[in-house]
């Protein structure tokens, strides 16, 4: 309760986003719903690498890759297997999760740069591995899966509140990825305002001073890594059952960096970092591919050079503008513009204070 | 978003109005989705960034052939309307584009997809939601053998396995004693053409004494590993089923290795431009056999040729289109019978119609096609096109040689 | 055995593209402590620079030293606009500015110069020549001799000139180097040129064998990371040596380890880069840092 009284408004902030995302479909069309729940599963992984990356400082390049472990897992077991796909979830995560401990160990002898290096070459190298256990991962051709259907109850319930006939697939799987994604946030809001999120901090911060004030470093970040590697296996997972499909294709390199890069600019070490990072990493390809040229004002030369060139080009131009000016993402230039708001709504007589301003990481 | 709404209240409000005038039994007049008094919206997905980008240029010359038919008194009076979308030849990326295409873009029907996975990806999405997916950019045998399950779902240039069993006649009959070797791409495409090479050699099969394959993602020059185990296991005939990437370093390096066997070249990977780039980096291009099915527009026997011109024409409305690549000559041809289907329709066009005159009543003679091979459809046979000619490459340019090869019938 | 020599006359042959992108690797390593993931992309990118001034007419002698100008030019140009504003931000930032610098210059390359692979012009003949029974063309020798004429300069500049040690003292002790009145600054902007440069010839040199295109370095730029890796990381020697163990390796075995085959020759690659980091992650040439507190 004490924290409520401390910053209520941010809670209150809290909860109209939860409401938004609850009532969203109801009020979008059903592939509207299916474009948020795409959102929600960046979300998701890139919670899980900005615990990585954010929180104990260490660089993965190969996101993608842990994805795809967590996605052909669920689509092996209900495939091969005909495991309900509900329970293969948090098996992927899990052993995503155990995985992701196994390759944490290694990674503790590697500088920063080796160790982005090193997830950069999984990442390059799993569609490769991936088509070689052809009888286990359908080689090239992949994995299908069915849309899953929603139970029966969720269905009426939906149907009663919206008053459409049916629920579809595309729906339901949203709602499903949204209890999941409310889930994963609390649980690394947990983390992150404990003895765990202090310690990797401190990791982060000074490695050298961490551990002599008796953090076990090497214990924090492989714990990290097994975290980072769960919730990117349980998105990976998602992302099987919301595309229907997996393949060696649906996981290049360029996946790797785009929920890198999405994890950056949402905001490192913050809670609402990764839905910004999220919405960002799955809407900039879709406006910048085809706003556009949606756009009859702009003339048909221009459209043509930016259809070609664009999406690329801008992306890149993007990422280099943010990471220049603003390097601590959203996040930061939300909570710099806040403060400086603060600064002169509170007027002069707590301008020089020294008061700093709230701090993002203990939403 | 907003605009979506209103274009579904449209079109349902349109339905709602055509349907109480009666589309009758006699189906002469009936519209659907996607179809508005003076337009008809058509959609694709196709690789315009990444490592396939190159054959993004098919859908800016397919548009191109729309825009030439636009400009020509359009389809019964309708401007064709072709969204084109990228994706990157990633199929995560295609399955939520193409349900965009249909549920909020609100396509007729989805045209010339391109690629093996990605239209495999939401080849089941489109049959369920009765959406016609045709003509589909690939080659792969799966998009005309399983028509029976996917009824809406139509492939147009020749299989890939029935193009290598061609080869496989060629070689029983010209080659009988021949030791082949095959150097093929690790994925949907080579390991297609693979199959049938292996199933058209039938109980000959044990002329292969090696194969190796390798992946897209290796260095190209990295093959000449490959070349030389296929060369030291005492193969003289040589199989490449590889995209040009790697088709033209692989001809190089046969010629670097001082080894001169008979080969084939996938049809892919055939264009002259290719050819040429490969001689122009030391390859001896000695005895390369290969198939086509479509006018190449470097070739000077096709200079006055009537369909030649209308396709240098045509692609002068696309101002990104280099007029001697291949892939371009095919998106024009495979725009002209997605316009010939159209215009077969009539006033009947509903998706239904469509796709039944397409896969069952094709009967086209296309001028972008090398004379003699048709366009066909009956109700027995879903692939459009099963013929080509077997040619060689001498003095800088593909020669046809006999007549045209027909695999109607063998690939079921 | 034949055989054998030829797995290893290839791998030497490839081997010298991967060595000639590692010592762009290494030089830029040596500038400021960081990969630069953009390096294939900004030599491919020279490359076509290149093809256009011969495109034009431009005789090759000419074109050649031309594109180093242009690609050292550019090289400044990008530290200066791009890299110096996040100098001293972390490794993260760096990292990501470098990926996106490449997602940039590929996409530029793709735009202007479409996806068709083109020919390159080379200095050295197609012809094979005869090693031991193995053959060879003398552009593959080429290749490997043009690396080992770039890496004895890299090593004459970086150790017997004033300009390569105020180079490497900007690197290594910035602060220190500024008291001493060393520009640090304008020494990165050197670094990066000279990184441009010498990855515009591994560009020029690898694109009548790879065929140029935008995606031309994009397999290319792994195998190079394994061979600085491998070679270690600081040295020029390393680079070169690095690659073309690797080359041979992938070759070796992708033909001849039961289970490796061909289409896994980026796993061998990856497997270097490992087993490399795991055992000895100096690398072969490299020393060992000291990190103080």
């Amino acid at each position: 309760m004490r924290f409520l009284r401390q910053a209520p408004a941010r809670y209150a902030l809290v909860l109209i986003v939860i409401v938004f995302f609850v009532g969203l479909p109801t009020v979008v069309t059903s592939f509207q719903s299916s474009e948020w729940t795409q959102v929600l599963i960046f979300a998701i992984v890139i919670m899980g690498l900005n615990i990585l990356v954010g929180y104990s400082g260490q660089i993965s390049l190969g996101h993608g890759a842990l994805m795809a472990l967590g996605a052909y897992t669920t689509a092996i077991l209900v495939h091969r297997y005909s495991l309900d796909y509900l329970a293969t979830i948090p098996i992927a995560g899990l052993l995503t999760g155990i995985v992701g401990f196994f390759l944490g160990i290694p990674a503790l002898r590697l500088s920063a740069l080796y160790l982005a290096l090193a997830t950069f070459a999984l990442a390059v190298v799993t569609p490769s591995l991936i088509k070689r256990p052809e009888q286990l991962t359908g080689g090239v051709r992949g994995i299908e899966l069915l849309p899953p259907q929603p139970p029966q109850f969720v269905n009426d319930a939906f149907t009663a509140v919206t008053g459409t006939a049916s629920m579809t697939s595309d729906q339901w799987l949203y709602y499903l990825c949204l209890a999941i994604a409310l889930a994963l946030f609390w649980l690394a809001w947990n983390l992150v305002r404990h003895r765990p999120g202090r310690a990797l901090r401190a990791i982060r911060d000074g490695e050298v001073a961490a551990a002599a004030f008796g953090v076990n470093v090497a214990g924090y970040k492989t714990l990290a890594f097994a975290v980072s590697a769960f919730y990117a296996g349980i998105a990976g997972s998602l992302y099987g059952l919301s595309i229907g499909y997996v393949s060696p294709d649906t996981f290049p390199v360029s996946l790797s960096f785009q929920v890198l890069v999405g994890a950056v600019i949402g905001g490192l070490a913050s809670i609402p970092g990764p839905l910004l990072g999220g919405i960002f990493t799955f809407w900039l390809p879709i406006v910048s591919n085809q706003f556009v040229g949606s756009q009859d004002w702009i003339p048909a030369q221009v459209v043509s050079v930016f259809k070609n060139a664009g999406p690329a080009v801008s992306y890149g131009v993007l990422l280099i503008l943010i990471m220049i000016f603003a390097p601590r993402g959203l996040v930061g230039l939300i909570v710099s513009g806040y403060a400086w708001l603060q600064g002169r709504v509170r007027g002069a007589a707590e301008r020089g204070t020294g008061h700093a301003p709230p701090d993002a990481q203990t939403v | 978003m907003a605009g979506s709404a209103s274009r579904v209240a449209a079109a349902a409000a349109f339905m709602v109005i055509v349907a109480a005038c009666g589309s009758s039994s006699s189906g002469t007049v009936a519209t659907d989705t996607g179809i508005t008094g003076d337009s008809i919206l058509l959609g694709n997905t196709i690789a315009q960034s990444g490592p396939a980008a190159a054959y993004g240029t098919i859908g800016n010359a397919e548009n191109a052939y729309f825009t030439y038919v636009n400009n020509n008194g359009g389809v019964n009076g309708r401007k064709i309307k072709f969204t084109i979308l990228d994706d990157g030849y990633n199929p995560a990326q295609t399955v939520p584009l193409t349900k965009q295409l249909v549920e909020q873009n609100q396509v007729f029907a989805m045209f010339s997809g391109l690629g093996t996975q990605t239209q495999t990806s939401v080849r089941d999405y489109l049959n369920a939601q009765k959406v016609p997916q045709l003509f589909v950019a690939t080659g792969a045998t799966t998009f005309g053998k399983d028509y029976q399950q996917n009824q809406w779902t139509l492939g147009w240039q020749p299989p890939y396995q029935g193009e290598a069993r061609i080869y496989a006649k060629d070689v029983i009959t010209n080659h009988p004693n021949a030791k082949i070797g095959v150097l093929y791409q690790n994925d949907d495409y080579g390991q297609d053409y693979l199959k049938g090479l292996t199933d058209g050699l039938g109980s000959n099969a044990s002329m292969i004494v090696d194969k190796e394959s390798y992946d897209v993602t290796a260095a190209s020059s990295s093959i000449a590993s490959q070349l030389s185990k296929l060369k030291a296991a005492g193969a003289d005939t040589l199989f490449i089923f590889a995209t040009p990437g790697f088709s033209i370093p692989a001809l190089v390096i046969v010629t670097k290795l001082g080894w001169a066997p008979t080969i084939y070249l996938n049809s892919v990977s055939g264009p002259a431009v290719y050819m040429l780039i490969a001689k122009k980096s030391g390859a001896a291009l000695k005895n390369v056999t290969s198939v086509g099915y479509i006018k190449d527009p470097t070739d000077p026997q096709w200079a006055n040729d009537a369909g030649m011109q209308l396709y240098k024409q045509v692609i002068a409305n696309c101002s990104t289109c280099n007029a001697n690549d291949g892939f371009n000559i095919y998106g024009v041809a495979v725009a002209y019978t997605m316009v010939d289907v159209l215009r077969q329709a009539g006033s009947n066009l509903t998706r239904a119609n469509i796709i039944a005159i397409a896969s069952s009543k094709l009967n086209e003679t296309n001028p972008f096609l090398l004379p003699g091979i048709t366009v066909t459809t009956s109700n027995t046979d879903h692939f459009p096109i099963m013929q080509e000619q077997v040619e060689t490459w001498s003095n800088d340019a593909w020669h046809l040689q006999g007549s045209i090869i027909s695999e109607r019938g063998t690939l079921g | 055995m034949q055989e054998f020599l030829q797995q290893v006359v290839s791998g030497l042959a490839t081997g010298g593209i991967f060595a000639s992108l590692a010592l762009a690797l290494v030089l830029i390593y040596n500038a400021m402590g960081l990969v630069n993931f953009a390096q294939g992309e900004m030599a491919m990118f020279a490359t076509f620079l290149a093809l256009v001034l011969i495109d034009h007419g431009v005789s090759y002698w000419i074109a050649f030293p031309l594109t180093l100008a242009i690609a050292f030019a550019g090289g400044v140009v990008i530290q200066r606009v791009v890299i110096r504003p996040v100098e001293r931000a972390p490794v993260l930032t760096l990292v990501i500015v470098t990926l996106g610098l490449a997602t940039l210059v590929n996409g530029m390359a793709g735009f202007l110069f479409g996806y068709v692979p083109r020919s390159f012009p080379s200095p050295f003949s197609a012809q094979t020549v005869n090693i031991l029974g193995a053959l060879a063309s003398y552009q593959d020798l080429g290749v490997i001799a043009v690396s080992g004429v770039v890496l004895v300069l890299i090593y004459l500049l970086l150790q017997r000139t004033t300009l390569g040690l105020a180079l490497r003292a900007a690197s290594h002790h910035p602060e220190a180097s500024r008291l001493l009145g060393i520009r640090v600054s304008w020494m990165l902007a050197l670094g990066w040129g000279l990184a441009s440069a010498v990855g515009a010839v591994s560009g020029m040199m690898a694109a009548p064998i790879l065929l140029l295109q935008p995606n031309m370095m994009q397999t290319v730029i792994i195998y190079a990371f394994a061979a600085a890796v491998l070679g270690g990381i600081e040295s020029p020697l390393g680079a070169v040596v690095g690659g073309l163990i690797v080359g041979v390796t992938v070759n070796l075995a992708g033909a001849y380890v039961p289970g490796v085959g061909g289409d896994l020759q980026l796993a061998v690659a990856f497997a270097i880069i490992i087993a490399v980091l795991v055992l000895k992650p100096n690398g072969l040439f490299g020393r060992a840092a000291v990190r103080r507190v």
